[in-house]
């Protein structure tokens, strides 16, 4: 049905067809598929904005953005019921330099509530089936956008990851996803779960283009005052002879399925033919990354929530006076997931506690970020499982939050730095995808994006698609 | 006598100043001048908190707080950082207040106000940034409204909080502080003071054996003397009754002159204060010296610079420095050739009584009007009593010009043979007067001469009128006698 997938594919395509038959086929596909990878559909829209395309790198190509980016003019839910029917009136950042380049907007993502969730799992609109697994989760929070990719409906999609949520899914659904540098893209218009952690990231089903939509969103924004001024040039090719890598022994922690800690060792050793050094080495201060994570982002969380008390937009409860409309408005609004990191970041903010919880968890912020910085005085990258494990199934680990934050084992602490990271398959388990991790200092994309690209091209995880196709 | 303040009376204040000469908000492009507008026209997805949207500092507003933290002999932090301050009330659109905790743009300053009993040296802890929520409009009064209606266009101004040491001892203290706070903030041209709501006060204030209360949102320096005054009384009468004095939060009903609770110390709000993750902590400890160097002459400099410089009476200089537009208009006037000692008394006495007299600034006085009074006077042309008719006339009608009410109602100083003509015409028709001049009633000289400046409407000089008369007394005496 779909006889394309890379980005230069589905510009083969447009040549011949069209870019509204190529819109036309996303959309066809997606109807298939039926994952409930998608919130909002920009069916109209993107049909017409095809059809006039004209010009840009990436000129009629489809586009699924996660719904937690604001879209002007389309809905933007969070995946939560509170922010139903609310149509932003202005575009985020990303969104604009999308639009510059000729980009079409397929439609908004599903994802977790807010970007709270490790597996789509707690989304108003219902879970996101894994392509490779009905049963299974896609991962989260970026879940939709990832399936979408994987369920071959659209060539590219941008996530956000504030713990892991473009790396997980990207993990879990076999594709390509980038967790920038802190500040090398514009959070502008990106729906605050945790200000201080979260990056919008490409992600797409080869290295090459989530390297060009990095390129097409990355860059300085004086909307954005935690945005750099750096330019990104990703596309000049690297040479891996002599690259020095790290593998840190924490990542490989326990409950740690040994097929996937087999496949990001045998990665490792596809490095090392092509010509790289790799020794192990240690981040002391990984394992209180979870706890420093969960509370810097709850207790950010805690506070960006607090604007939605329907008086402005979206949903609305009318009883009493203001505040108790504002409550009532919250507790319908808000799913349990949400619910539970807002009291527990007010708490940990709240007098008393905020020295004991949050500055605490800032320094040990600051003693995570000191391993990773003295470990790249040493290496140029490091490699890591993205995740511990492949895709569990539906319904698994929803019930047990702790389990659900466990995940994240191996994510956070990048996010916790600010440093790249980008996820890449390199393996399966039971025919679910395995993802490895290439992490990279503080804006240098360019040395993970290029190793990932080697790697990739030594490999074929990549070319297998779900259902054999 | 010396100030006892036998309550020890302890006041703090916290004073918030919209910098409203800033063209845009403290976070967004939006424009300040919404005062005539309709309601939320001057709002953006910023400044209404919309989901996603970030906030970007206006540096010109951390210039203005760099500026006034100076002026109040601050230190500047070398580096400042934003907090958010939690909670949740409908004119905040962001359920959060971006203000400032650690790291304030200014602190440690002190200025000297005319205490109870001398100068006063008023600590200053900081001046803070932080932003205006919106304002919530009822229909009606706020008991009877059905609903509220919120208005964002005044959201995400640029506010400045300063706030005090305990250091004030009394309410007449804190409204000579808040004054001269005014003063300094009208000088540095960061804000326009008289704007509705342009500055609000808080006023923390406690008395021997008690607490402290804090009185919110006080709109102006008058009420701020009458809550506290109030606030001394009310704590004096729990105390008095066996009572302790509880620390809360109190509301000024400026309709009834009284205080009211809002909440104790268990009900505060807890703020749960962090730093606001969206905006950096920025050095500014580069751009203090320049801003320095930019600074204007501030009241208290250009008070000793005007009494060195001019020679004017101290009372005359802190009248005039009191107002930048009063100093101003009166250098301007010296600029043009008037008589120092002439313009100071005339503007800070004479013109500055009339204007408060009619509640007017000195904005409805012409510069030209009163160079033109001040030359007549000082030509001698017209009396002192003239020159107030004048700038009375120019006060009360419109279309007026000096030349045309002088001409008008006669008022050029009436001089020579016209004057002793007068004095001849008083002499020959109070023969009863002057009789008892010539035997020894020196008073009956006063009433001749009263009725020569009666006839002159005032226009005489009466020094000259009463030499005049003495000399035309000898005069017919020797006639007499010859
Ligand atoms: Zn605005």
């Amino acid at each position: 049905m779909i006889t394309w997938q890379s980005v230069p594919e589905t510009k083969r395509f447009i040549e011949t067809e069209g870019a509204a038959e190529a819109v036309h086929r996303c959309f066809e596909r997606i109807k298939q598929n039926d994952f409930n990878s998608f919130i909002t559909l920009n069916i109209e829209d993107a049909l017409s904005v095809a059809e006039h395309a004209s010009g840009g790198r990436l000129c009629g190509v489809p586009i699924a953005i996660k719904d937690n980016i604001s879209t002007h003019g389309i809905q933007t839910t969070c995946a939560s019921k509170i922010l139903t029917g609310y149509i932003p009136p202005y575009n985020a950042t990303v969104i604009e330099r999308l639009e510059r380049e000729g980009a079409v907007i397929i439609g908004k993502t599903n994802m977790d509530e807010f970007a709270m969730g490790t597996s789509t799992e707690t989304s108003y609109y219902g879970a996101v089936e894994n392509p490779w697994n009905g049963r299974c989760v896609p991962g989260g929070s970026s879940g939709g956008s990832a399936a979408a990719l994987a369920g071959g409906e659209v060539p590219l999609a941008l996530g956000s990851d504030t713990g892991g949520s473009v790396r997980c899914p990207a993990s879990f659904c076999g594709v390509v996803g980038l967790k920038p540098t802190y500040g090398a893209v514009s959070r502008y218009g990106l729906i605050s779960y945790a200000n201080s952690l979260e990056q919008i990231g490409p992600m797409a089903t080869t290295v090459a283009d989530a390297a060009l939509l990095f390129n097409v969103v990355a860059g300085y924004d004086k909307r954005d005052s935690t945005s750099v001024k750096k330019q990104f040039d990703t596309t000049e090719p690297l040479d891996m002879k002599g690259m020095k890598i790290g593998v840190p022994g924490e990542y490989f922690g326990e409950g740690m399925n040994s097929v996937v800690e087999k496949a990001v060792w045998n990665a490792v050793y596809s490095f090392e033919d092509l010509g790289a050094e790799y020794k192990e080495v240690s981040m002391p201060h990984t394992k209180y990354s979870l706890a420093a994570y969960y509370i810097i982002a709850m207790s950010e969380a805690s506070s960006n929530l607090a604007r939605f008390d329907g008086l402005r937009y979206g949903h609305h409860a009318e009883e009493g006076d203001c505040h108790t409309s504002f409550s009532k408005t919250r507790a319908e609004g808000f799913g349990d997931e949400v619910k539970r990191r807002i009291l527990l970041g007010s708490y940990a903010l709240s007098a008393g506690y905020h020295d004991k919880y949050y500055l605490k968890a800032l320094k040990v912020r600051t003693l995570v970020k000191k391993d990773f910085e003295s470990a790249f005085k040493t290496y140029d990258m490091l490699l890591a499982p993205t995740m511990p494990y492949p895709a569990f199934k539906l319904g698994e680990k929803i019930k047990d939050p702790l389990s659900l934050y466990l995940a994240d084992v191996n994510t956070v602490p990048i996010n916790l730095a600010g440093v790249p990271a980008v996820s890449v398959p390199c393996g399966f388990e039971n025919k679910l995808p395995v993802g490895l991790q290439l992490i990279g200092d503080f804006f240098d994309e360019k040395t993970i994006l290029q190793a990932a690209h080697k790697f990739e091209n030594s490999t074929d995880f990549h070319n297998r698609r779900p259902g054999g196709e | 006598m010396a100030y006892e303040n036998k309550d020890q009376v302890k006041i703090g204040l916290e004073i918030h100043i919209q910098l409203n000469k800033l063209n845009t908000k403290m976070f967004c492009g939006c424009r300040t001048d919404y005062q005539s507008d309709e309601p939320n026209t001057h709002t953006c997805p910023i400044c209404l908190g919309l989901p996603g949207a970030l906030p970007v500092v206006n540096k010109k507003a951390v210039e203005c707080a760099i500026k006034v933290g100076l002026a109040l002999n601050c230190k500047i932090s070398e580096y400042t950082q934003f907090y958010r301050k939690n909670y949740y009330y409908p004119d905040l659109p962001k359920g959060f207040q971006i203000t400032q905790y650690d790291y304030p743009i200014a602190h440690d300053g002190s200025i000297i106000i005319e205490g109870e009993d001398g100068e006063r040296c008023v600590r200053i802890n900081r001046a803070h940034m932080e932003e205006d929520p919106g304002r919530l409009v009822h229909e009606g009064s706020i008991e009877h409204s059905k609903y509220t209606l919120v208005d964002y266009n005044r959201s995400g101004v640029a506010l400045l909080e300063v706030v005090t040491e305990p250091d004030l001892q009394s309410p007449k203290e804190a409204r000579r502080f808040l004054d001269k706070l005014r003063n300094i903030i009208e000088y540095l041209d960061v804000s326009d003071v008289n704007l509705e709501g342009a500055v609000r006060v808080d006023a923390n204030i406690s008395i021997m054996g008690g607490q402290r209360s804090e009185t919110k949102n006080i709109s102006s320096h008058k009420a701020s003397e009458k809550a506290l005054l109030y606030e001394i009384v009310r704590q004096k009468n729990v105390l008095r009754r066996g009572k302790t004095v509880v620390q809360e939060t109190r509301h000024f009903d400026e309709a009834r002159e009284i205080t009211v609770s809002l909440r104790t110390k268990e009900e505060a709000h807890d703020y749960r204060y962090f730093p606001e993750p969206d905006l950096v902590p920025f050095r500014i400890a580069d751009l203090a010296p320049m801003i320095k160097e930019t600074l204007p002459e501030l009241p208290d400099a250009q008070r000793e610079r005007f009494i060195a410089q001019y020679g004017i009476q101290e009372e005359h200089a802190k009248t005039l420095t009191a107002e930048l537009k009063l100093a101003t208009f009166f250098e301007e006037v010296l600029f043009k050739g008037a008589d120092v000692m002439l313009a100071s008394t005339w503007i800070a006495d004479l013109l500055k009584g009339e204007l408060n007299y009619r509640g007017k600034t000195i904005d409805s006085f012409s510069k030209t009007d009163l160079l033109e009074i001040l030359s007549l006077l000082e030509k001698n042309k017209i009396t002192e009593k003239s020159g107030i008719e004048i700038v009375r006339t120019l006060l009360d009608t419109q279309n007026q010009s000096v030349s045309r009410i002088v001409k008008g109602k006669g008022l050029l100083r009436i001089e020579g043979d016209e004057v002793t003509e007068m004095v001849k015409q008083a002499v020959e028709g109070n023969k009863d007067a002057v009789a008892d001049y010539k035997n020894g009633k020196n008073e009956a000289l006063n009433f001749i001469v009263g009725a020569v400046m009666k006839k002159t409407r005032g226009r005489a000089d009466p020094k000259k009128v009463r030499e005049l008369i003495i000399q035309q007394l000898h005069t017919t005496q020797a006639g007499i006698n010859s």
